[in-house]
C-alpha cells in the first residue's frame, strides 16, 4: 500500500534523558525515524530534552522542541503545530508513556491527533501485564503463574498462590525499574512496596520465578497486511532472573532446533496479532526450561526497543527505519532492503557471523549498593561485538568493553589461582556482574562444566566454549608465542587479541604484533550484508574475522581510492562517558562528507547513532583497541590516500590508544599526542599555566602513600584526590582528613595502575564555569563559559550549569574567555577544548583543561545554533578560524540550562550526595527566556515538577546555616512549611521562623524524618552536606528521596535556583518554542563585543 | 597431495585430512568429521540459521554437497524427531568449525557420530563466507568431498579432477527415481509439537507421489485428517487411480525435472485428463513436474535458493510468506503462459517463479516448502486449502 496522504505532519517523541533503561539507542531510532519522515514528504515535529541528542539537531526536523515531555508540554506544542499523527514508538517507555497519558486525557482525540506506529489499545494491553497474560493465554500462549496486585495483602494471597522465589514485576516502567526477585517471604514485602511505588499505576505482577530457565528475545516486524518478519532471534547466556539489558547475549540463537525455534517464532508473531501491533517493530520475551523445553512468554515491548537496536546492528536491518515507513501506511514489500540494495524489506535476516553484546556496569560508582544483578536493569552501557564464529565474538565482545580485559580472562579474584579459593556457590551461584568471566575462571582452576552448569545456569553449550578458549589459553602459556603463521591464526581464530597472546605468552603486544606483521597474519574484513554472503551488499558496514584457512577473496572491504579519515568512537556507554561523544563523532562524520573527504567511523556501542550504516561512509564495527584500530588503517590505507584518524571526538577511549597509534605511524589528526601528555601531565601542566600567569588549585603529585601524606598537608585540607587519565571523575574523591586519605589511597592507585594520584586543594565556595572553545593551532576562539549551579566540588557533569552565566560579573567571564584563549593557544590545541575552572570573588582557579571534545559540546551547539564538532573538524583538516567566520563572541537567543539525572533509585543503599566523583547517566536542556523559567523547564525535563507547597525539610551543615535561613525564608513564603532537625531548626527560630523539629532516625523518637517522608509530608529537601563520619542519617534521607521522586538538592546554591523557578512558575505559565523559531532570523543572536 | 599445475589452496595447518576439490581445480584443505571417504556433489549454499538435520535428510538434497553459511552448525545435536526422511541425502557437509558436544533437552546423538552412521563425510574449518560468495558469483560447482583419517599425501588431485569432470551434475539427472521409496505405504505420524494437542482422525485419502518426499508434508496431510498413501515416483496413472485418492499430492524431490518429467508428466496428464475434477498440490519438484505437465519449461539456476528466509508474495492476496526453500531448477513463467494457467507466486529475491494454479480447478502448486522443516511456517496455511479443496469435492459429488 502506498503511504498514507491524508496526514501531512507527524510529532515524534524522544525519549528524553540517558538513564539506565532508555540510551541513546533512542536517538539512534529517533534519527532514523526522522529522517524517514521527511524523506516521505512529511512535516516532523520533534519533542526531546535532551539535548546530547542527534535527532534534536535542527535539520532532522521541521520544529524541534527542546523541551520536557510532559502533557502539558506536549499539549502546548500540539496546540502550536496542530500534528495530523503521533508516533510513540521510537522514544523508549518515556515516549510510549507519554503518549497514552495524552490519549487517556484526551487531547489527542480533541485536537484530531492519530497515533501511528501503535494504537492505544494495544499499547494497553501490551504494557499492562494482566491484560497481557489474558490475551496471550486466549492464544493458547502460556506464562509463567502469576496474579496482578496493587496492595500488600493482595500480594501476600498472590505469593501463597504462584509460591516462591517470585518476581515483581511493576506496570509500565522501563528497564525493569522497580522490580525484583524475593527468595523468602521475608523480604516479600519490602520488594513487593518498592516495585509497586515504581508503577505509574500501582500495580505489580507477582510472578512464580523462572530463574535459570533459558532466555531468549525475537525482533519481530509487522506491516499493516499482517505480513511479519523475525528480523534477529537474542539468546541471553545470563539465565531467566537477570534483565535483558544486564545479560550477555548471543545472536541469533545458539541453541535451539529449528522445531523450537519455529515454535518460539510463530508465538511471537501471534502475539503481536492478538496485542493488535499493527505496523512497526516489537520485542517478544520468552523462558524456556533446559530439562524438557517448556516455553513460556514473559513479555512484550511494542516498539523499538534497546533490543531492537542490537539486531538492527548485528543484522544490518534498520529496523526503526522500516518500522517508521510502515506507521505511514507502506508494506514490508513496498520497502528495499537499503543495506544490501537487493530485494525488498520482507525477508528474514540470514547471519553467517556471530554477534555478542556485553553490559557494562559502573557499580563501583555507587558505594554501599550491592552488586547483584536482578530483574531490575543495572547496566549503564554496552559493547556488541562481531565474530566469525562464538568464541572469537565473544572475545572481542570483553575487549570491547575498555575494563582493562583484553579477552576473556581472569576477573582478577582474591585468594590466588588454586581451586581451593573459589567457591563456586559464591562466584556462580550469585548473579553478579560478569559472572561470564567467573565461569571461564572456575575452569581455569579445574572447575568441571557441570558444576559450572549447575551453579550458574549457563547452557552447557556457552561453557564448552569458554573451555576450548580456556584450554587455548593453557597451550599458549606452555608452547608461548607461535613461530609458524599456522598456530598463530589459530589463536586469532579463537579471538585472542595480541594484549591478551601477550600476556599468556609473555610477551608485549609490540612483539606479537610484529611476530604476526612477519607472518604475513591479518585480519579479513566481512560485510555485515543481511543475508549470509547469499547477495552483494553495496553496504560497507564491516567487521573483521580470522578464519581457519581464509579463501583468496576473503576479504571484502573494497576500500576506495579516496582521501579518508578514521573517526574513532567512545565505545560502550558509562557513566562519563556517553551520548555526549557520540553525538560529536557523528558530527565529525557529517564534516568531513560535508569536505569531500571519506569518513570512516570505527565503534563498538550498538545503541550509538554513529554506527549506522548509513552515517559514515564506511563503518567498522570493531573494538577501540590499538591492534584492531592498526589493522583498520593497514587495510584502508592499501589506496586512496588515508590522512589519519580523529580521536578528539570519542571522549577517553581514543585518547587512551592514541600515542600506540601514533608510534605505530597512525597520524593522529589535530592536537597531538604531546599536547594531550601535557593535559594530562601534572608537572607539565603546572609548569604550562605558570608560564601564562595563570592561578591553580595547590596541589601535588604522589606516587606513594607517604608522599600523599606530605603533600596533603602542604596542600591543607580538604583536598580532591583523584588518579590522572580518567574521566567523569571515576575514583575522584574529595577528603577531609588524613585518615581518610591514608585509608582510601591504596584502592585509588590500584585504579590506575601505574598512573599516579593527584591531590588538589579542594577551593570551598567557588563557583565552576565549564568553558568550550576552538583552536586552530595558532588562534582560538571561546564558544561559551557554562557558569555551574552547584558549587565547585560536585562533579562537572553532575552539576546543574547555565548558559549564559547567570551571577557571576560580566568581567569575570571576560576574563574566564581570555585565560581560555590564552590556555588553547599555547598548547597548541587543533579542534575543540575544555577548560575548567573554580571561581571566588576576583579569583580565578584553573582546575584542568581537557584537549578533546567535551561532555558540553552537544549542549553549548544547541545553545548556539553552531555546530561546534563540525567547526573542529573543519580546523582539524587544515582550515583556520578566519575560515570558519566565526562572530567575536556569540550568545544563545535564550537561557539554557542544563541539568543531570541519577540512577540512584536502582542503587538500593547508594549515597545520593554530589561530589567529584560524576554519577549522573544523562543530562536535560531546559531553554526559555530566563535563567528561572529555564531551570524550571529543566526540573520538570528530570521528571521532578516544582512542588507547590507542602513540608520543606531543611536539613544543613553548621557553615549553611545563616544562608539557608535565607532560603527558609523563601520557602515559608511561597506557602511551605518548614520541618528542620534540631539544629537547624533552632537557628531558623532564632531568626524568627516557624519550624517544626523532626528527630533524626538515631534520636529514637518518632514520627521522625523517614517517617514523615514516607506519610507524604515532605513536598522536598534540602540538605547539605557535613562531615563524613556525620552522613550516616542523612545518607537514607537522601536515598528515600530519591524512591519516592521527592526533590532533593545538597547545595544551597541548588536550592536558591530552586526558589527563582518555583517563584516564576508563580507569576507565568510555561511557553513553548521550536529551535528553528528561536534562530528564524538565521544568525545565533546576542552580540555581544 | 598431489598435482600438476596450480596451487592447492590453504594447507595451512596440521591435521589436514580432508578436500574439498572444485570442478574449476581449486582445492581446499580442513579437518575432517563424519564418514571417511569420497563423495561426488553438487555444492550449494544454505544460509538457514537452525534446522541442519532437517535439511540433510530433506531427499531433495541428493547429489548435493551442503556448505552450511550458519558458522555453528551441530549444536543441538541430533534427535529422533527431526528427521525429514530415512537417512542422510546430501553427499557432504561442508562447515566453518568442527561440532561440538551437544546441548539440546532433545538430543539423543551428537552431530558427528550420526554422520558417520549416515555415511556421510564433512569437512571444517573451512571459509564458508568466501566459499559461499564464489558460489553466488559462478554458480554451484561440481565438487568433491574427501575424508581421509591417514591424511590426504595418496591423493592425486588431476585423478580426481578428472573423475570429477567426468560426472554429470544435476543436469539431466533423474534422482527422485533413486531416491522415491519402491513400494507403496501408509503414513499417520503427525506434526511435532512440544505439548500434545488433540487432531482430528483421518476422513480423506490423498496418494502422495514420492519423488523424495519429506516426512513434514506428509505429517501436515495427517495433521489435517487425511489418510496418506506414499506411491513410488515411477507409480503410473492406473495404479495411482486404483487408490482412489480423494486428493493427489506431488512431492519435492531431487534432480532435474525435465529428467522425472519423462515418466511423471505423462502419468499426471492422464490423471488429469481422467479425474479432472481430483485436487492436486504440488511443493518443489512436485510443482515443477505439474508446470511441465501444463506445458511450462524449467531452467537450472546458477546458484538455485536454499535457505529459510526466502521471501514470497502471492499475487492474489498481496500477502508475503517467509519460505523455507530448496531447489536448483525453476519454472521459466516469463514467456506466455498455457491457457488457464497463472502463476500465483514469485520471488521478492530475484522474481522467479513461486506458485502454480489452474483457473477454475482444484489444481495448484508451489516451488517453496510450505511444510517448512527447518524454516518459518508461514505458508502451512496451503495445505489447509488443499484439504479444503479435497472436501469440496467430495461434497459436490
Amino acid at each position: 500500500m502506498p503511504k498514507r496522504t491524508d496526514i501531512e505532519t507527524i510529532l515524534v517523541l524522544g525519549a528524553g534523558p540517558i538513564v539506565i533503561g532508555q540510551a541513546c539507542e533512542f536517538d539512534y531510532s529517533g534519527v532514523q525515524a526522522c529522517r524517514t519522515l521527511k524523506e516521505e514528504g512529511y512535516r516532523v515535529v520533534l519533542i526531546n530534552s535532551n539535548p546530547a541528542t542527534v535527532m534534536t539537531d535542527p535539520e532532522l526536523a521541521d520544529a524541534t522542541y527542546i523541551e520536557p515531555l510532559t502533557a502539558e508540554i506536549a499539549e502546548r506544542v500540539i496546540a502550536r503545530e496542530k500534528p495530523d499523527a503521533l508516533l510513540p514508538t521510537m522514544g523508549g517507555q518515556t515516549a510510549l508513556n507519554l503518549a497514552m497519558r495524552l490519549h487517556r486525557d484526551g487531547h489527542l482525540e480533541r485536537r484530531g491527533v492519530e497515533l501511528i506506529g501503535a494504537r492505544a489499545d494495544a499499547i494497553a494491553r501490551a504494557e499492562d501485564r494482566e491484560l497481557f497474560r489474558q490475551a496471550m493465554s486466549e492464544i493458547g500462549i502460556r506464562s509463567s503463574p502469576a496474579r496482578i496486585a496493587s496492595g500488600l495483602e493482595e500480594a501476600m494471597a498472590a505469593l501463597d498462590e504462584v509460591g516462591l522465589p517470585v518476581i515483581l514485576r511493576p506496570s509500565f516502567t522501563l528497564g525493569g525499574r522497580g522490580g525484583g526477585v524475593a527468595y523468602n517471604r521475608e523480604e516479600f514485602p519490602a520488594a513487593f512496596q518498592r516495585a509497586r511505588e515504581a508503577s505509574p499505576i500501582g500495580t505489580v505482577l507477582v510472578e512464580k520465578s523462572v530463574i535459570g530457565w533459558k532466555e531468549y528475545e525475537l525482533e519481530v516486524i509487522r506491516d499493516i497486511r499482517d505480513n511479519c518478519i523475525i528480523v534477529c532471534s537474542i539468546e541471553n547466556i545470563d539465565p531467566m532472573g537477570i534483565h535483558t539489558g544486564d545479560s550477555v547475549t548471543v545472536a541469533p540463537a545458539m541453541t535451539l532446533t529449528d522445531k523450537e525455534y519455529q515454535q518460539m517464532r510463530d508465538a511471537a508473531i501471534a502475539c503481536l496479532r492478538r496485542i493488535g501491533v499493527e505496523t512497526g517493530g516489537s520485542n517478544v520475551q520468552f523462558a524456556v526450561n533446559p530439562r524438557d523445553g517448556e516455553m513460556l512468554i514473559i513479555e512484550m515491548n511494542p516498539r523499538v526497543s534497546r533490543s531492537s537496536a542490537l539486531a538492527s546492528k548485528a543484522t544490518g536491518f534498520p529496523i526503526a527505519r522500516v518500522a517508521t515507513r510502515l506507521a505511514v501506511g507502506y508494506t514490508l514489500d513496498e520497502i528495499r532492503n537499503e543495506v544490501s540494495g537487493t530485494g525488498p524489506a520482507s525477508f528474514e535476516p540470514a547471519l553467517d557471523w556471530v554477534v555478542v553484546k556485553t553490559p557494562r556496569f559502573d557499580f563501583e560508582k555507587f558505594h554501599g549498593a550491592e552488586a547483584l544483578l536482578t530483574s531490575s536493569m543495572k547496566s549503564v552501557g554496552e559493547a556488541m561485538s562481531v565474530g566469525g564464529t562464538f568464541p572469537e565474538a565473544l572475545q572481542k565482545a570483553y575487549a570491547s568493553l575498555e575494563i582493562g580485559l583484553r579477552g576473556l580472562e581472569s576477573p582478577g579474584l582474591p585468594g590466588g589461582g588454586s581451586r581451593q579459593h573459589f567457591e563456586p556457590t559464591r562466584f556462580l551461584g550469585w548473579p553478579v556482574p560478569g559472572r561470564l568471566l567467573f565461569a571461564a575462571e572456575a575452569l581455569r582452576r579445574g572447575i568441571r562444566p557441570e558444576t559450572i552448569t549447575r551453579h550458574s545456569g549457563f547452557d552447557p553449550w556457552h561453557v564448552a566454549r569458554l573451555e576450548e578458549i580456556v584450554r587455548a589459553e593453557g597451550e599458549i602459556a606452555s608452547e608461548g608465542l607461535p613461530e609458524d603463521a599456522a598456530r598463530l591464526r589459530r589463536w586469532k581464530h579463537l579471538g585472542f587479541t595480541d594484549a591478551r597472546l601477550a600476556a599468556l605468552a609473555g610477551r608485549s603486544e609490540d612483539e606479537v604484533r610484529a611476530r604476526r606483521h612477519a607472518l604475513g597474519l591479518h585480519p579479513s574484513y566481512r560485510r555485515i550484508d543481511t543475508s549470509a554472503g547469499e547477495f552483494p551488499s553495496e553496504t560497507p558496514y564491516l567487521y573483521s574475522a580470522w578464519d581457519a584457512a581464509p579463501l583468496p577473496g576473503a576479504d571484502e572491504a573494497e576500500v576506495s581510492d579516496r582521501r579518508k579519515v578514521m573517526i574513532l568512537g567512545g565505545g560502550p556507554n558509562r557513566i562519563g562517558q556517553g551520548i555526549e561523544f557520540d553525538y560529536c563523532c557523528v558530527h565529525a562524520v557529517q564534516a568531513l562528507r560535508a569536505l569531500g573527504i571519506e569518513a570512516i567511523m570505527v565503534n563498538c556501542n550498538p545503541e550509538t547513532v554513529s554506527t549506522d550504516y548509513d552515517t559514515a561512509d564506511r563503518l567498522y564495527f570493531e573494538p577501540l583497541t590499538a591492534e584492531h584500530v592498526l589493522e583498520i588503517a593497514r587495510r584502508e590505507s592499501s589506496r586512496g590516500e588515508l590522512l589519519g584518524a580523529l580521536a578528539q571526538f570519542g571522549g577517553q577511549t581514543p585518547l587512551r590508544i592514541a600515542r600506540a597509534l601514533e608510534a605505530a605511524g597512525l597520524p593522529v589528526l589535530g592536537t597531538s599526542a604531546e599536547v594531550i601528555d601535557i593535559a594530562e601531565d601534572r608537572d607539565r601542566f603546572h609548569a604550562l599555566l605558570k608560564s601564562l600567569n595563570l592561578r591553580q588549585p595547590e596541589g601535588g603529585v604522589a606516587r606513594a602513600t607517604e608522599e600523599a601524606v606530605r603533600e596533603a598537608r602542604r596542600v591543607g585540607y580538604p583536598v580532591l584526590l583523584r588518579p590522572s587519565y580518567v574521566l567523569g571523575g571515576r575514583a575522584m574523591r574529595r577528603v577531609e582528613n588524613e585518615d581518610e586519605l591514608v585509608s582510601w589511597i591504596d584502592s585509588a592507585v590500584e585504579v590506575s595502575g601505574e598512573h599516579p594520584v593527584l591531590i588538589d586543594s579542594y577551593i570551598a565556595d567557588a563557583i565552576e564555569v565549564d568553558v568550550d572553545a576552538l583552536c586552530d593551532g595558532r588562534r582560538a576562539w571561546v564558544a561559551g563559559a557554562m557558569e555551574h549551579v552547584e558549587e565547585a566540588g560536585v562533579h562537572s557533569g553532575d552539576s546543574a550549569s547555565s548558559f549564559p552565566h547567570d551571577s557571576l560579573e560580566s568581567s569575570v567571564i571576560d576574563e574566564i574567555h581570555e585565560q581560555s584563549r590564552r590556555i588553547g593557544e599555547a598548547l597548541g590545541v587543533v579542534g575543540l577544548f575544555n577548560v575548567q575552572f573554580a571561581c571566588r570573588g576576583d579569583e580565578i582557579y584553573v582546575l584542568e583543561v581537557n584537549p578533546r571534545a567535551s561532555r558540553t559540546v552537544p549542549f553549548l551547539t544547541k545553545a548556539l545554533g553552531l555546530p561546534l564538532a563540525r567547526y573542529a573538524t573543519r580546523l582539524i583538516l587544515g582550515e583556520t578560524l578566519d575560515d570558519l567566520g566565526l562572530p567575536a563572541r556569540v550568545l544563545p537567543p535564550f537561557h539554557a540550562v542544563k541539568e543531570a539525572i541519577f540512577p540512584f533509585d536502582r542503587f538500593e543503599g547508594a549515597d545520593a550526595m554530589l561530589g567529584p566523583e560524576m554519577r549522573s547517566t544523562g543530562e536535560v536542556m531546559g531553554i526559555d527566556r530566563d535563567f528561572a523559567s529555564a531551570f524550571w523547564k529543566a526540573q520538570l525535563a528530570l521528571g521532578l515538577p516544582l512542588p507547590g507547597g507542602g513540608g520543606a525539610f531543611i536539613s544543613v551543615n553548621h557553615a549553611d546555616r545563616a544562608e539557608a535561613t535565607e532560603l527558609a525564608r523563601e520557602f515559608a513564603s511561597l506557602g511551605f512549611s518548614l520541618l528542620a532537625t534540631s539544629g537547624t531548626a533552632g537557628h531558623f527560630e532564632s531568626c524568627g521562623l516557624e519550624v517544626e523539629v523532626v528527630p533524626k532516625v538515631y534520636e529514637g523518637r518518632r514520627p521522625h524524618v523517614m517517617d514523615r517522608m514516607l506519610s507524604g509530608d515532605v513536598a522536598l529537601v534540602l540538605n547539605t552536606p557535613s562531615g563524613r563520619r556525620a552522613r550516616g542519617d542523612s545518607d537514607s534521607i537522601r536515598s528515600l528521596a530519591c524512591a519516592r521522586g521527592i526533590p532533593c538538592f545538597t547545595t544551597l546554591r541548588a536550592g536558591r535556583a530552586l526558589v527563582r523557578a518555583m517563584r516564576a512558575a508563580k507569576t507565568a505559565p510555561l511557553e513553548v518554542c521550536s529551535l528553528q523559531d528561536y534562530f528564524s532570523d538565521g544568525e545565533p543572536a546576542g552580540e555581544k563585543d | 597431495m598431489k598435482r600438476s599445475g596450480a596451487q592447492t589452496q590453504t594447507p595451512h595447518h596440521g591435521g589436514q585430512n580432508a578436500l574439498l576439490l572444485l570442478e574449476d581445480g581449486t582445492a581446499i584443505t580442513g579437518a575432517g568429521f563424519g564418514a571417511h571417504g569420497r563423495r561426488l556433489g553438487e555444492l550449494c549454499f544454505n544460509t538457514a540459521h537452525s534446522g541442519y538435520q532437517e535439511i540433510l535428510t530433506d531427499p531433495s538434497y541428493a547429489d548435493q554437497i551442503i556448505t552450511f553459511t550458519f558458522p555453528q552448525i551441530g549444536n543441538t545435536g541430533v534427535n529422533p524427531e527431526d528427521l525429514e526422511s530415512r537417512g542422510v541425502f546430501a553427499r557432504g557437509v561442508v562447515t566453518r568449525l568442527p561440532p561440538p558436544q551437544p546441548s539440546n533437552w532433545r538430543a539423543r546423538q551428537n552431530f558427528n557420530d550420526w554422520l558417520r552412521e549416515h555415511d556421510t563425510p564433512a569437512i571444517a574449518n573451512i571459509d564458508t563466507r568466501t566459499l559461499t560468495r564464489r558460489i553466488r558469483d559462478r554458480g554451484s560447482p561440481r565438487a568433491m568431498l574427501v575424508h581421509q583419517p591417514e591424511g590426504l599425501a595418496d591423493i592425486n588431485i588431476d585423478e580426481a579432477l578428472e573423475e570429477l569432470r567426468a560426472w554429470n551434475g544435476l543436469k539431466g539427472a533423474d534422482l527422485a527415481a533413486d531416491v522415491s521409496c519402491r513400494e507403496a505405504y501408509d503414513w499417520s505420524e503427525k506434526l511435532w509439537r512440544s505439548d500434545s494437542a488433540a487432531v482430528k482422525s483421518p476422513d480423506r485419502h490423498i496418494v502422495a507421489v514420492d519423488f523424495g518426499v519429506k516426512r513434514n508434508i506428509l505429517r501436515h496431510l495427517a495433521d489435517l485428517g487425511a489418510r496418506v498413501t506414499v506411491v513410488p515416483a515411477a507409480a503410473d496413472a492406473e495404479q495411482i487411480l486404483a487408490r482412489e485418492p480423494d486428493g493427489l499430492f506431488l512431492s519435492n524431490g531431487p534432480g532435474d525435472p525435465a529428467a522425472t518429467g519423462r515418466y511423471a508428466e505423462q502419468t499426471l496428464r492422464r490423471i488429469m485428463s481422467e479425474s479432472p475434477a481430483l485436487p492436486i498440490f504440488g511443493i518443489c519438484l512436485g510443482h515443477q513436474i505439474l508446470g511441465r505437465a501444463l506445458g511450462i519449461d524449467t531452467y537450472k539456476m546458477p546458484f538455485g535458493h536454499h535457505g529459510a528466509n526466502h521471501p514470497v508474495l502471492e499475487h492474489a492476496s498481496g500477502q508475503v510468506a517467509i519460505t523455507s526453500q530448496n531447489h536448483n531448477f525453476c519454472l521459466q513463467t516469463e514467456n506466455k503462459m498455457p491457457d488457464g494457467v497463472f502463476a500465483s507466486h514469485a520471488s521478492l529475491f530475484d522474481g522467479s517463479n513461486e506458485g502454480l494454479a489452474v483457473r477454475d480447478r482444484p489444481v495448484f502448486s508451489v516451488q517453496f516448502h510450505p511444510e517448512a522443516s527447518p524454516g518459518p511456517h508461514d505458508a502451512h496455511n496451503l495445505f489447509a486449502r488443499f484439504l479444503g479443496a479435497v472436501r469440496r469435492r467430495n461434497q459436490n459429488d
